[in-house]
């Protein structure tokens, strides 16, 4: 309980200092110190609230209640001015209508709001305490690098860097109250006060692409924020209930339009497909924003909604209707990926894909299912956030986001380079956390021995298929090496400290947790698995063997292979280029003796996987989906 | 008896010819020759190739390409010049832009003459160059101790 | 101790197989043109004069990718044959092959990067297939473990007809044969040289050579898998399999990337999901 309030002070405290700090060093110094404050936090909670959870706490107080009513009240009125001033009509009325029911259910229904327990812990919301914490908080440290490229870069964009810090470590706190709530009321707030992080954030270029942006996030999760706020009436008028325990103890078909009210709120949030586009248009946004939404935080408040409901849509039509929007935006969003060669859209494009997958593994609700999407979230959170780092790094020193451009990448940045290619293989390379979640839910797909499982079963393998090509094109492109001789300039030096200590940071992560990954399964995962399900969950131990031995041969041999290669001279020449050679770096000798240069650019298929063509058809699918659940939850 | 005269993997490469003695080249792959029965595989990538088989005459323009194809051929390699225009320059010799016969730029192991060279010749010219690879390859043993080349014991650095 | 005999004997006994089989092929393509043909045992021959002949590499991250290709190629049919999860198994399939592909990139040559795009494109071509062959023996013998598909009684072949006509059509995709062998092939004589392998030479050629025949051997054990009842009839498939696959080398000329991939993908969806389809609706029937 302690650890808890601390989680949540420490972020705040954070923010609430970032006024006073007027140096870039001052500021670095704050943002490790809280990290290393918070992951100590986060340790801690492991460590001695492992054995006791779940764990329920009261936390009853009337002061906090109003607080949090105030704050609803504040939020709407700000985000009315804000929308009034820019003539967004439709987020304004979709506020109001939000605000409405809060205040509706606190007015009638006042005494019911009241929650038996505010607060709890399980092993579910300790995972998730540990992506917000550790990576969340490494991402701060990583911003106060990046934002100082990015103001001298950027001279048009008003340095409001302090104002960036406290909108991300309230984010932060937000999160932390939002894993930890069982007062649905109380998660409600945070989920809004995610929202309006998320609108500021990616409106604080504050150019007119980044306010229209800003506000399409803003519109499509006030949209959300609405479902939820209708279930928790729902909940509260029809059966009086505000925890979210208590609904997950309900019997699924007496709570159908809640649940599908809610699934909607999880849906927009982690941008499954109708509503995808919010999470795209958030690439304007600095960096450092982007890995926070992406891998830590917004996104995976959406994700862990529903997985925490998962439950109650197992064998359900809402839970088919959940698991096919998700099947959906995974196959198309990876096919999609296919043909960006900005690789910041590469990345966003996979994230929706990968939130499909764990959103489908939370509509099939089975032990199997539920494994795969706490490890997809975790193993998720690490490689994509290294991965948006490490784009962030090299779009500064570059200047550019264009997979086309990182040609040679590994003779001129070495270090970053290394890293993404951690980042990347930790995305979809066999024995890395990715490939092996992704594994058991197709696993588990089979098991549930259903049609719905078959389809899944085809979305994901041509998905697979797809992830595999872009993100093993995009590490082409980058490890494609030019000759010693020719000098490239190492551009890694000019990277800042913050910068390269939270790439290296994650990078080990990436690694330490596919070797720590049968720790944390049979710790954290399995425990909760089994909790939930009902039935004692496992993964076969022969196959941890397998995978720790794969783990270790892709560490060891090439620092083998290359050491025993030390000393043994190879006969060193050029690529082959039909004798034409001049040098490796691509050139030869054209006719009448000119050096040319040979550019060698990737496959992007667009005649298949054009953007506009898939991505219509897969919001047309979408759409289709969420009118059949509401629908059925209607009839 | 090494392995490399079990298959020598050919590269063929057409300095200025008149296609003659490519055409009879060739032809030792058909059916009729089937030059494939000593294991001989054509190519088409220097860094595969034991022998450089070239025909016509080198010119001012080809000049530095042969080198270079040569070059990015791993040793032991062997050279054979096909045809009279790879051996002198043939009837091509007193252009203004050809230089000579392979000779004047790379070292030839075999001649074989003819216009064009016949593919008994040219098949013959084959073995005989197969004889020359074992030769030099026993020079390598002689230097490195090695009998085959294990990937992390590799040899001395070649300088061209 | 059985599984580490096992392993040892797959791992010294899986090449010779695959080369012998490569050998069948060359004798047979030639008599197919009616040429005599080189001796049995020339793969073997070319790739113990590769390791005689001088390595030359463009950088030494090179090897690294070349040794781990094929250690992982071994590694995958050792999990296989041992009894592994042939879900976990194909993965590793495709981590091998990645390395091969990271290898040709790496040279940073536009042949060798062309031939990593094409084989990228087979991969994506393929993927889906395997993924659901894999999915389907699973629907049928109740077990994602070779030995235990292997020993199950029920014929596998009867049951996903149309998984096993989709395995053989991107057969040759693996097997970097015509009518795919768009971004390899035997012979470099071609619009991208040697694709994938051009820049590699000596020792590395032949540790890919070698890592090619644990494949071929891999991948008929898979056909094997589809007629496990009976044994004797299990190997005259595998090798049935193989030479329609010469048959076929030899009798098509190469298709265009374009259309192997959406052919690919089509015939997965059509033959591999209708055939599972029906295997549920029959399940659940």
């Amino acid at each position: 309980m302690e650890i808890v309030l601390f989680l949540f002070i420490a972020p705040v405290l954070a923010a609430v200092i970032q006024p006073a700090i007027r140096t870039i060093r001052s500021r670095s110094i704050a943002a490790v110190g809280s990290a290393i404050v918070i992951s100590g936090g986060v340790i801690a909670l492991f460590f001695l609230d492992i054995k006791e959870s779940p764990a329920f706490f009261t936390a009853h107080s009337n002061a906090v209640n109003m607080a949090v009513l105030a704050g609803e009240i504040l939020l709407s009125v700000y985000v009315v001015i804000t929308g009034l001033k820019h003539k967004r009509y439709l987020a304004v009325l979709l506020m109001l209508a939000q605000i409405a029911i809060i205040l509706g259910l606190e007015l009638f229904y006042g005494d019911r709001l009241s929650a038996a327990h505010n607060l709890f812990l399980d092993r579910f919301s300790i995972i998730m305490a540990f992506i917000i914490g550790i990576i969340g908080s490494l991402i701060m440290v990583y911003a106060c690098g990046y934002m100082k490229d990015f103001h001298t870069q950027h001279p048009e964009v008003r340095d409001r860097s302090s104002f960036f810090f406290i909108v991300c470590y309230l984010f932060l706190a937000s999160m932390f109250v939002l894993v930890f709530a069982n007062n649905l009321v109380w998660l409600h707030f945070c989920w809004e006060l995610t929202t309006l992080a998320s609108f500021l954030l990616i409106g604080y270029a504050d150019t007119d692409e980044a306010v229209n942006n800003a506000f399409t996030a803003l519109t499509m999760n006030l949209l959300g924020g609405l479902a939820f706020a209708g279930g928790i009436a729902y909940l509260c008028v029809a059966h009086g209930i505000v925890e979210l325990d208590r609904l997950l103890a309900m019997n699924k078909y007496s709570v159908v339009l809640p649940v599908v009210l809610l699934s909607l709120a999880g849906i927009t949030k982690s941008a499954q497909l109708p509503f995808s586009g919010w999470l795209l248009g958030a690439m304007v946004a600095p960096t450092p924003s982007s890995a926070l939404l992406h891998s830590s935080t917004m996104v995976k408040a959406g994700v862990y909604l529903l997985l925490r409901l998962s439950p109650l849509l197992a064998h359900t039509l809402t839970g088919s209707m959940v698991t096919l929007v998700g099947g959906a935006s995974f196959l198309v969003a990876s096919l999609i990926a296919v043909s960006q060669r900005n690789a910041k859209w590469v990345l966003a494009y996979s994230t929706v894909a990968n939130l499909g997958l764990i959103v489908a593994c939370a509509g099939i609700g089975s032990a199997g299912t539920l494994w795969a999407g706490i490890f997809l979230i975790l193993f998720h959170a690490v490689a994509k956030s290294l991965l948006f780092q490490s784009v962030g790094t090299v779009e500064h020193r570059l200047h550019s986001r264009d997979i086309e451009d990182m040609d040679n990448l590994i003779n001129r940045m070495p270090r970053v380079t290394a890293m993404m290619v951690v980042g990347i293989s930790g995305m979809f390379l066999a024995p890395f956390g990715m490939l092996i979640s992704k594994w058991a839910a197709l696993k588990a797909f089979i098991d549930i021995d259903s049609m719905l499982g078959l389809v899944l079963i085809v979305l994901l393998s041509y998905g697979s298929a797809a992830t595999l090509f872009f993100w093993t094109k995009w590490m082409g492109k980058i490890i494609s090496m030019k000759n010693k001789k020719i000098e490239s300039g190492n551009m890694d030096a000019a990277v800042s400290r913050q910068e390269l200590s939270s790439e290296s940071i994650h990078a080990v992560l990436t690694v330490v947790l596919c070797l720590a990954f049968p720790l944390i399964s049979q710790l954290l995962v399995e425990p909760y698995v089994s909790r939930i399900s009902g039935i004692d969950y496992g993964i076969a131990r022969g196959n941890y063997v397998i995978m720790g031995i794969m783990v270790s041969m892709l560490i060891a041999l090439p620092v083998i292979i290359i050491r025993l290669q030390r000393h043994a001279q190879f006969v060193m020449s050029d690529g082959y280029t039909s004798g034409h050679t001049v040098s490796s770096d691509r050139h030869y000798i054209g006719s009448l003796g000119i050096d040319r240069k040979i550019s060698m650019k990737n496959i992007y298929m667009k005649e298949y996987f054009g953007e506009k063509k898939i991505f219509a058809a897969g919001t047309a699918a979408g759409i289709l989906f969420i009118i059949a659940m509401v629908a059925g939850a209607l009839i | 008896m090494s392995f490399i005269a079990k298959s020598p993997w050919i590269l063929h490469y057409d300095g200025s010819s008149c296609n003659g003695c490519d055409i009879e080249t060739l032809a030792c792959l058909t059916p009729v020759y089937d030059i494939e029965r000593f294991g001989v595989i054509n190519t088409g990538n220097p860094k595969h190739a034991d022998i450089l088989i070239v025909t016509g005459s080198v010119n001012h323009q080809n000049r530095d390409v042969l080198l270079n194809i040569y070059n990015q051929m791993p040793d032991p390699k062997a050279v054979i010049a096909v045809g009279i225009c790879a051996i002198t320059g043939g009837i091509f010799a007193e252009c203004y832009n050809v230089l000579g016969g392979v000779d004047k730029v790379l070292p030839v192991d075999i001649y074989v003459p003819g216009c064009a060279a016949r593919p008994e010749a040219i098949i013959d010219g084959i073995v005989k160059a197969i004889g020359i690879l074992e030769m030099k390859h026993q020079n390598m043993r002689i230097k490195s101790k090695w009998r085959l080349r294990w990937p992390w014991k590799s040899e001395l650095k070649f300088s061209y | 101790m059985k599984i580490i005999l096992g392993v040892i004997l797959y791992i010294v006994a899986a090449p010779l197989v695959g080369g012998i089989l490569a050998g069948i092929d060359r004798v047979l393509s030639a008599k197919l043109q009616s040429r005599v043909g080189p001796p049995l045992l020339q793969p073997f021959y070319d790739v113990l004069k590769l390791f005689e002949k001088r390595t030359m590499i463009v950088n030494r991250f090179q090897n690294a990718y070349a040794w781990c290709h094929v250690i992982f190629m071994a590694m995958t049919g050792a999990f296989f044959f041992e009894g592994g999860d042939i879900l976990l198994a194909v993965f590793a399939l495709t981590l091998a092959g990645i390395f091969l592909i990271l290898g040709a990139y790496s040279s940073n040559s536009p042949y060798s990067y062309l031939g990593a795009e094409r084989e990228l494109v087979l991969m994506l071509a393929y993927e889906p297939m395997v993924i659901l062959t894999m999915v389907g023996m699973y629907m049928v013998a109740q077990s994602f473990s070779f030995m235990e598909i292997a020993a199950s009684q029920r014929p596998i072949i009867l049951y996903l007809p149309g998984v096993f006509l989709g395995f053989l059509y991107i057969l040759p995709m693996k097997l970097r044969k015509s009518p795919f062998d768009i971004s390899s092939s035997h012979h470099a004589h071609q619009e991208l040289v040697r694709g994938l392998t051009s820049d590699f030479s000596g020792s590395m050629l032949a540790l890919i050579e070698i890592a090619h025949w644990y494949e071929t051997t891999l991948l008929l054990g898979l056909v094997y898998l589809f007629f496990s009842f009976n044994p004797v009839v299990g190997v005259c498939a595998a090798f049935g399999t193989y030479f329609l696959g010469i048959l076929v080398d030899n009798s098509y000329a190469r298709l265009k990337w374009e259309l192997a991939f959406t052919s690919a993908w089509g015939i997965a969806l059509v033959l591999g999901g209708g055939n599972l389809a029906i295997l549920y609706f029959i399940a659940g029937g």
